[in-house]
């Protein structure tokens, strides 16, 4: 990329230790003007020791404090060090650095200040369980009815944020499930966001943070958020 | 005119009073968290002494029997205490949620001086 902006890549990381130095390794590769700040979660793994060693800027949380505390730090971090943009990416391998100049690339282009990766704009083989596709089109019928868009992946982690929906996350961000109230509140906030299509791999170790179990709870507390939030006034910039 | 019920309502909540008077008098309970309470015992007590001001309150509740309103009462106020309880857990949860960010971001600043000035010491004892 010919001028790239000042970029951090945000990776949370919640006991990572079978991939994420391979992401490291990955987001180095495709995107080497990068930072790379990893948000070690409270891992009860050795990702802590791994990222120490990895020579990356590590951001290690005291406890567990959840994904969106977690992200949060990383956009703190992004906001006090003057960082142009920030890319989430997660640290269990799931989204493919080489897709990050693209993410880049069409926050720079576009007038968005939020950039999603969605599995779901074309169909590239990614395969989801039917209960889990069901509560994502659920999710996602309710949330573009609300931002009056049409948003297909609402709980995509792969992101980037220019300089204002950076300054806006670090000042204002949702707890455990961020992803699929954060796009409620950057447009409540009057921040334009943009799907661009990815594609996702399957996980190259750890599990996902979502069992089945937890499915019902993540999917009444986020409509519940995101009601809650249409309540409120409209957040300031 | 005290029945038994009243009494015992009576000295549960003297004994209520006397006890959280007494952890606020050693600062077991801070006085901003110990107000709801007081007002609680306070509340039950006047209750329990004055039969007529709780058959006025039973006949506005739509109660029977007079004693059963102090128990309303006191759920009453046991869930006021609660919300505001909840109210403090959610600032202090805030508030930690806001330190432990610090301390993560601190812990950053700390490793990247503590690297910075080993470096240096390195290249100056090289040379």
């Amino acid at each position: 990329m010919r001028n790239p902006p000042k970029t951090l890549v945000i990776i949370p990381a919640l006991n990572e230790e079978a991939s994420i130095e391979h992401v490291v390794e990955l987001v180095r590769e495709h995107v080497p003007w990068a930072d790379i700040a990893v948000v070690n979660d409270g891992s009860t793994d050795h990702t802590g020791e791994i990222i120490d060693r990895l020579g990356v800027i590590t951001l290690h949380m005291p406890f567990n404090v959840g994904i969106g505390a977690a992200m949060q730090t990383g956009f703190i971090y992004a906001a006090r060090n003057g960082y142009e943009v920030a890319v989430q990416t997660d640290g269990d391998g799931q989204h493919d650095p080489a897709e990050i100049p693209g993410l880049i690339r069409a926050l720079m282009e576009g007038d968005a200040d939020l950039v999603i990766g969605s599995r779901y704009i074309e169909d590239r083989g990614y395969v989801t369980p039917r209960m889990r596709r069901l509560g994502i089109s659920i999710l996602a019928g309710v949330i573009s009815c609300i931002v009056g868009q049409r948003v297909t992946d609402t709980t995509s982690g792969f992101r980037a944020s220019n300089r204002r929906a950076i300054t806006f996350c670090a000042r204002l961000y949702p707890h455990d499930y961020p992803e699929p109230e954060a796009i409620v509140l950057f447009r409540r906030a009057g921040l334009k966001v943009r799907e661009v299509p990815v594609t996702m791999n399957p996980r190259y170790g750890g599990r996902s943070s979502i069992t089945p179990l937890k499915s019902a709870y993540y999917m009444a507390k986020v409509l519940l958020a995101i009601f809650v939030n249409l309540l409120r006034r409209r957040p300031g910039l | 005119m005290l029945d038994h019920a009243m009494i015992v309502a009576l000295g549960a909540s003297v004994i209520l009073l006397l006890v959280v008077l007494e952890m606020v008098r050693r600062r077991r309970l801070k006085e901003e968290y110990s107000l709801l309470w007081l007002l609680t015992a306070v509340a039950l007590i006047v209750l329990s002494l004055s039969r007529s001001l709780l058959v006025a309150l039973a006949d506005l509740l739509g109660i029977a029997y007079p004693p059963s309103a102090l128990f309303v009462i006191f759920i009453g106020f046991l869930m006021l205490i609660l919300l505001h309880f909840s109210t403090v857990l959610t600032r202090l949860s805030e508030q930690n949620k806001r330190l432990a960010q610090e301390i993560a971001l601190l812990r950053w600043e700390v490793t990247r001086l503590k690297a910075a000035d080993h470096g240096e010491g390195a290249t100056g004892g090289g040379a």
